[in-house]
């Protein structure tokens, strides 16, 4: 309980210091996880709906290996990408081992399937909604993707939510192809971990509750910001 | 406008999970109408409907129009299906979806929401219309595109007298302007304010058809005397 306070106070100290590192760290978890989410929800989102609208051979299974690879393990998916971004690896030539890249990297890899499988579930329930009259308007493939990904937007915007989510609170993956460097690739969990090694469990639980109020307010300001429904109006 | 009719069903029969739901069919629809589609629940009409719409799977036989042109009909369900959008965006969908001038879908929008009645909602989310403003949102949105051929599946089940009067009277003057008006009813009542003609439908088969006023005076099959006696047909 006093370590739980300490932690409190060490976060508030830090806060209301402006302790440039802190900030420093913060911004860099908030523009890696914030830049993978982007990406991911890219190609994940359509993806999802195209799930949903087309049906073809193997779709179950695709289905099946989209749900199964939500729990790809963080740390085996940053040594592979350890492996392959490292100077004798394949991708070697493009210096992005131990660069905020290669954490954005494996973070989409690692969110990706996420929302992708979120945004078929809600994908898939309003293409229950909307199946006969799109067909019934003749409306192209392309379009039906569209008009669902528009109107289920609020939706998405969970699927986004919940990438952000396993984003900003990852540890593992990119502690292996950041380095945890400081005033390089340090992010708030691998700045975490270290404290922790080093026995200072005050400011690590500091950073923790930063890393909590982070993820807070970047969910309540998103969800502020694409408020759709006003006065009764999407 | 292009000459579509007749639409030719030659020994068309639909089956779902081995078990036949419609058919097998020989069937002329010319111009004309409105043709109500009356029968006892189970009886095909649905199916029947969304055959000739082209939007259910036909297991044998064929549906063939003089002129196919897939764009020039349109379908209003039972449930009325709104995008979870504005009702103005709702009537500027189907436009939208074939590329109009935003212009002609303005000046368009602009016609029917007067036409309906929904001026003062035009900006507020379609889905919190009550059922009548939504079905006639529905026949609405299916007729803003001048289509030659309109369906409709029992379209005033679960509205309210002055809902029901008001869609009857926009699907008179639809009919007037000439759009082809097909639709299944189960309100006898309905079926002899709108009808021209009539087709009977039972056990997935047509039992009979014909002009309207003989049909009610003179029903030739023992099926069509109980079901206009209000008689329980299994």
């Amino acid at each position: 309980m006093n370590d739980i306070t300490q932690g409190l106070l060490a976060a508030l100290r830090l806060i209301v210091v402006f302790d440039a590192e802190l900030w420093e760290i913060s911004l860099r978890s908030l523009q890696v996880s914030l830049t993978a989410v982007i990406i991911a929800s890219v190609v994940a989102m359509p993806f999802g709906a195209f799930l949903a609208v087309q049906r073809f051979k193997y779709r179950r299974l695709v289905i099946s290996i989209m749900n199964a690879l939500m729990g790809l393990p963080p740390v085996v998916v940053g040594l592979i990408f350890y492996i392959l971004l490292s100077r004798s690896g394949p991708f070697g030539a493009f210096g992005l081992l131990f660069t905020p890249w290669a954490m954005i990297i494996v973070q989409i890899v690692i969110i990706t399937p996420i929302i992708a499988s979120i945004s078929h579930q809600a994908m898939r329930e309003l293409w229950a909604e909307y199946h006969d009259l799109l067909i019934s308007l003749n409306t192209s493939k392309w379009q039906r993707i569209k008009t669902m990904i528009w109107d289920g937007r609020r939706n998405l915007l969970t699927a986004g939510l919940a990438g952000f989510g396993r984003a900003i609170g990852e540890v593992g993956a990119i502690m292996i192809v950041g380095g945890n460097i400081e005033h390089a690739t340090r992010v708030l969990t691998t700045a975490i971990a270290l404290e922790t090694g080093k026995g200072d469990f005050a400011l690590a639980l500091g950073l923790g509750f930063v890393l909590i109020g982070l993820a807070l307010f970047v969910n309540i300001s998103i969800h502020w910001l694409s408020r759709t429904e006003r006065e009764g109006r999407w | 406008m292009s000459n579509m009719f007749p639409l030719t069903l030659s020994k068309l029969s639909v089956r779902r999970r081995g078990k036949t739901v419609l058919g097998p069919i020989d069937l002329v629809i010319d111009q004309g109408g409105p043709t109500m589609v009356i029968g006892p629940n189970g009886s095909g009409k649905t199916t029947l409907l969304r055959v000739m719409h082209g939007i259910e799977r036909i297991s044998e036989g064929t549906a063939e129009w003089a002129e196919p042109d897939h764009a020039n009909h349109a379908y209003v369900f039972q449930s009325p299906v709104v995008l979870r959008r504005t009702v103005a965006e709702n009537l500027s969908y189907p436009l939208r979806v074939i590329k109009r001038a935003k212009p002609e879908i303005n000046s368009a929008v602009e016609y029917w929401i007067e036409q309906i009645g929904l001026g003062k909602v035009a900006n507020r989310s379609a889905t919190r219309l009550s059922g009548g403003e939504r079905q006639k949102l529905a026949i609405a949105r299916a007729l803003i595109r001048n289509p030659e051929v309109l369906f409709l599946d029992e379209p005033c089940s679960n509205l309210d007298g002055q809902s029901t009067r008001e869609i009857e009277t926009l699907l008179l003057e639809t009919a007037k302007a000439g759009t082809r008006i097909i639709m299944s009813t189960h309100d006898m009542g309905q079926a002899r304010r709108l009808a021209a003609d009539i087709i009977f439908m039972k056990s997935g088969h047509i039992a009979e058809k014909g002009l309207a006023p003989d049909v009610f005076s003179t029903p030739q099959t023992p099926e069509l005397q109980a079901f206009l006696k209000g008689d329980i047909l299994e």
